[in-house]
Formats: structure tokens, C-alpha cells, sequence
């Protein structure tokens, strides 16, 4: 598997660590609740197919990125900067 | 049928004719009283147990593919009985005990091999917290001995003792602990259950959950509809998907483990040995191969198999330990869907808010070893509407209410860290 850092280019999949869903962009308010708060921390979609998780590029540029790609096939679709994704969240 | 010194003489020497299908191939009926989606190795202990400790037999396996060709046929089949938390413990101790009387009970060899298992540790802090683990193991009322490295060396004389970077201190060594055959262990329950009754559907995959008024109706598969008082969800790596069918997400994530044997050897390896330093295990299955594996790829997959740099690791973590198997040749590799928890432990509860509606799920890369005890107590919470003692603590909620994280490995109560 190789990964394409928006940085950096393509790289190995050794140089990334991987994080999980990216949900993580989606933070609940601190106030949210028990129910809200365990849905984002635990609970998940874990799709059959396009998924979108958060990997960083630890053995390269230490940025954050979001990585769409198929948990079936293991093609990466597209990669992006998670500050800008953040950012268009706004 | 059934399995005797007898029959194997009389078949022996009449050309082995008459063996016979070990369970009938069922058609699926309009109506059951219980539907088990999931002809895995819980889904068929799940029936087996319905059928046999509470009389249901007007029930159903609902397999997408063909029995055993998920996880059960795929794993690296060790069958320990080594937890440390309580909730984890008392469940694993049941289902080893089961594991042991399971060939008499079935009638079937399912291999079930009590070689030995060693945990190596590699530092003092490490040996402290297997002393206090052999300990609880004890107090459980399994085996555990603790070794120091001499006693290692008598054992698995062919480690590399003078490797420096992750020096060999000793080991907690578990007698009972050993490995069966994955295969047999599927087709000794499916026997077991189609012979009470139970009809096993293959090639019919479950494609949505009825349910009307918060109570369940039945299913819809790619051969019709069934349908069914009681629903009990058991499929592994795919739990999140069915689920979703009943509206559910679910605290899972799937990851691919990958696993790896070589050409047939003599008999070189005795025991399970594992080295959690390196992230490698290693046994010899009947056969001469050597079956071995590491961590999971630590990337959410549904492929099935898994890359390169893993299986690398792996082979590092291997040569590491034991120099001497460099020389044998990997004939196979595959992967698994791994039902992976934040905490690393499994649920075996209600569906809350379907009446009816189980669930089996979450067994992360151990649920070989818990096919025996997890279909008693599901069989057990969907025949009474009570949990089982021994799986009282495998609860959906502890995740929201934090009460009883069953985190054996003690590294947190999230996603990526099991
Ligand atoms: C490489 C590897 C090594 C492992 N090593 C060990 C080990 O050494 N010791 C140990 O204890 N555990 C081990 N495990 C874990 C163990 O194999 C699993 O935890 C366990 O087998 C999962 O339960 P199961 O047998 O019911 O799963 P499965 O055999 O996967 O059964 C689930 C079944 O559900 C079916 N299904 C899914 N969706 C549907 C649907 N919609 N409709 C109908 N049917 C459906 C699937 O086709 C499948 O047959 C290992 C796993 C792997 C992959
Ligand atoms: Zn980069």
C-alpha cells in the first residue's frame, strides 16, 4: 500500500501511522453527553468499501491526513491536508 | 453417523464408502423459532447449544457462504486459557474446560492438543507483571508456572538465548494451553446441531432484519424471506454490516490479521510459543507446517489479506527468536476480518430496544479459543433472556458507562490500541 502525502508525495504505507476513522475531525461539544461522546469515541460505521481515516506522516512531514480509500480493495482514492478539510468544516 | 474405533476398521477395509455427509444440506423454511445469521465457529456452537442444553430445535444457521469459511477456518487455533482481568477470566476457563471434553461430547477429533503454551518475557518489570498474571490464572483454577530462562532453555532449547536486543528472561508457561484443529471444530458442531434438528442454510446471505413494533420479525436473505422469534446476530469481522441492518452501529472496527505457515517439517516445535516483544507466535500444526503470525495490519480492512510490510515484521520478529526456521520455505499466507473493540474484549448481549434481536460479537484476534463457551452463553442469553454468569460482564454499555473495560492488555479503551 502506498500513500500519497499532500507534502511529500507517494510514499510506503511503513511511514504512516494510522489513527482510525475521521471522526476525530467531528468533535462533540464537552457538554454533549454520555451518549454523544461514546457514539464518537467508540461506535462506527466500519464500512464495506470507501472509508475516510486519519493517518500521519510520522516518518516524513508530521502532517495530518485524511485518506479516502476502499477497506475492500485497499485503493487509496484521494488524500488531503486535515487542516484544510478542518478548515472547509468550518 | 458416528465416529468409532469400529467404523473406522469397517471402512478401513471396505475402501472408505461409507462415511457418508456429516449433516444434511437444508433448505430454508418459512419459519423458525430461532435464526443464528452466521455459519462461523460461534454461529454453529450458538445452535449446537440451543439445541443441546435447551431443547430448541425448530432453529436455523444462516450462512452467506459455506460453513467454516470465515475466521474459524483462517486462525492460528490456539486455545489458552491465560486472562487476567476478571470477566475475561472466568469466561476463558469455561470455555477451556469445555474444549477439553468436546471430542467425547461431539464425537468428533477435533484435534484438540494440550502442548503447552510459553509467554516469554525479556526484562524484570515484564516478569513481575507475568508473575502477578500466573497468579490470577491460578486463582482462576487454571495452570500456570512461572520459568525462569533455564527453564525456557529446557523447553525450547532452539531459541536464540544470546540475542541481545530483546534478551530471553523467562517465560509463564500453561500447560493446558495448546491448539486444535479450526476446521474440525466447525464441522463437529455443524454435525452436532444438524443432527438435533438444526438446519444449517448455506449460500444464503442475510440481507436485512425484519423488525415491527421494536420487536423482531424475521430476516430477509438472497433465498427469501425467513422467519423467526428470536435473531441472534453472529458473524465476526462482518458485525458492524449486520447490524446496520437492525439500525445498529456498533463500538467495531474491522482489521485484516494475517497469519502464514510453511512447508511440512519433522516435528520441530513442541509448544505455542509467543513473543509479545517481536509480535510473533509460533506452533507446528499435525501436519509438519509451521503456523505463525504477528500484530494486525493496524488499518481498517475488509480485504481479507494483507501487505507486505507486516509480513516483513513478522518474518523479522521470527528470525529473531529462532534462527533455526530460516531455512524453511512459506508456502502460504492469508488474512482474516478481525472484529476489533476499543477494549479488546468481545459482547455477547441484547440488542437494546429489539426484543428478540441478540448479538455475538467483537472477538478481536482471540476468538478461537472462545467458540465453545460463547455459544453456550449465547445460547444461553437467547434461550432464557438472562446472561450467563460466566459472560455476565460482555455487555454494549460498558463502552458509554466505563463500568467493566475489560482492556487486558491495559494500553487504553480506544480504537487503534488493541
Ligand atoms: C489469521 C488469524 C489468526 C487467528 N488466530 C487465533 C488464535 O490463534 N486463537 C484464537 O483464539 N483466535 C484466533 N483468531 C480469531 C478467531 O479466528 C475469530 O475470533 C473467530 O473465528 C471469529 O468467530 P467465528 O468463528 O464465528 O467467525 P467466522 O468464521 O468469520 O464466522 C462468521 C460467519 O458469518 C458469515 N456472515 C457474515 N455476514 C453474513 C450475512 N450477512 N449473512 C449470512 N452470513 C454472514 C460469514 O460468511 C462467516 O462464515 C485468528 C483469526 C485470524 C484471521
Ligand atoms: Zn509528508
Amino acid at each position: 500500500m502506498r500513500i500519497k502525502c499532500p507534502h511529500c508525495g507517494e510514499r510506503d504505507r511503513r511511514e504512516f501511522y494510522y489513527v482510525g476513522d475521521a471522526v476525530a475531525l467531528d468533535r462533540p461539544d464537552p457538554d454533549a453527553g454520555d451518549v454523544v461522546w461514546d457514539d464518537y469515541v467508540h461506535n462506527r460505521d466500519n464500512p464495506a468499501g470507501v472509508t475516510r481515516d486519519l493517518w500521519y506522516h510520522e516518518s516524513g512531514c508530521s502532517t495530518w491526513i485524511v485518506v479516502t480509500r476502499n477497506t475492500v480493495t485497499h485503493e487509496i482514492l484521494k488524500t488531503e491536508l486535515a487542516s484544510k478539510v478542518k478548515e472547509a468544516m468550518a | 453417523m458416528r465416529f468409532s474405533g469400529w467404523k473406522v476398521i469397517k471402512e478401513g477395509l471396505s475402501g472408505n464408502k461409507g462415511w457418508g455427509a456429516h449433516w444434511r444440506d437444508a433448505q430454508p423454511k418459512p419459519e423458525y423459532d430461532a435464526i443464528i445469521i452466521g455459519g462461523g465457529g460461534h454461529g454453529l456452537s450458538t445452535a449446537y447449544y440451543l439445541a443441546k442444553n435447551h431443547g430448541l430445535t425448530n432453529i436455523a444457521v444462516v450462512e452467506k457462504g459455506y460453513l467454516g469459511g470465515g475466521n474459524v477456518g483462517r486462525n492460528t487455533t490456539i486455545v489458552r486459557a491465560n486472562y487476567f482481568l476478571q470477566g475475561n477470566s472466568e469466561f476463558y476457563s469455561h470455555s477451556l474446560k469445555l474444549w477439553e471434553g468436546l471430542e467425547e461430547d461431539l464425537n468428533y477429533n477435533v484435534m484438540h492438543s494440550q502442548r503447552g503454551l510459553i509467554n516469554l518475557f525479556h526484562s524484570d518489570g515484564q516478569r513481575d507483571a507475568f508473575a502477578r498474571r500466573g497468579n490470577m490464572m491460578v486463582n482462576q483454577g487454571d495452570d500456570a508456572i512461572l520459568l525462569d530462562r533455564e527453564g525456557v532453555r529446557k523447553h525450547l532449547p532452539y531459541l536464540d538465548f544470546e540475542q541481545t536486543r530483546f534478551p530471553i528472561f523467562g517465560g509463564l508457561y500453561h500447560p493446558r494451553g495448546g491448539t486444535a484443529r479450526h476446521d474440525a471444530v466447525a464441522w463437529g458442531y455443524a454435525r452436532g446441531a444438524s443432527d438435533r434438528g438444526v438446519d444449517l442454510i448455506q449460500n444464503c446471505e442475510v440481507t436485512d432484519i425484519d423488525i415491527e413494533g421494536g420487536v423482531v420479525k424475521g430476516v430477509q436473505t438472497t433465498r427469501g424471506p425467513i422467519k423467526a422469534k428470536k435473531v441472534g446476530i453472529v458473524v465476526a469481522g462482518r458485525s458492524g454490516q449486520v447490524a446496520a441492518m437492525a439500525g445498529r452501529r456498533l463500538p467495531i472496527e474491522s482489521h485484516v490479521l494475517q497469519a502464514f505457515v510453511t512447508e511440512g517439517l519433522k516435528p520441530v516445535i513442541d509448544h505455542v510459543v509467543s513473543f509479545g516483544m517481536g509480535h510473533f507466535y509460533i506452533s507446528q500444526s499435525d501436519k509438519g507446517g509451521l503456523v505463525f503470525g504477528g500484530d494486525l495490519d493496524f488499518y481498517a480492512s475488509y480485504a481479507q489479506r494483507g501487505n507486505l510490510p507486516m509480513k516483513e515484521h513478522v518474518m523479522d520478529a521470527g528470525m529473531t527468536l529462532m534462527p533455526m526456521i530460516g531455512k524453511a520455505k512459506v508456502l502460504r499466507s492469508w488474512g482474516g476480518i478481525m472484529d476489533m473493540t476499543p477494549d479488546g474484549s468481545p459482547f455477547i448481549d441484547k440488542m437494546d430496544g429489539v426484543d428478540g434481536l441478540f448479538i455475538d460479537c467483537g472477538w478481536n484476534y482471540g476468538g478461537f479459543k472462545a467458540v465453545p463457551a460463547s455459544g453456550w452463553c449465547m445460547a444461553h442469553l437467547m434461550a432464557t433472556d438472562t446472561h450467563h454468569e460466566a459472560a455476565a460482564k460482555f455487555r454494549l454499555d460498558r463502552t458509554r458507562t466505563g463500568v467493566n473495560i475489560l482492556d487486558e492488555e491495559g494500553t487504553g479503551s480506544q480504537h487503534n490500541l488493541h
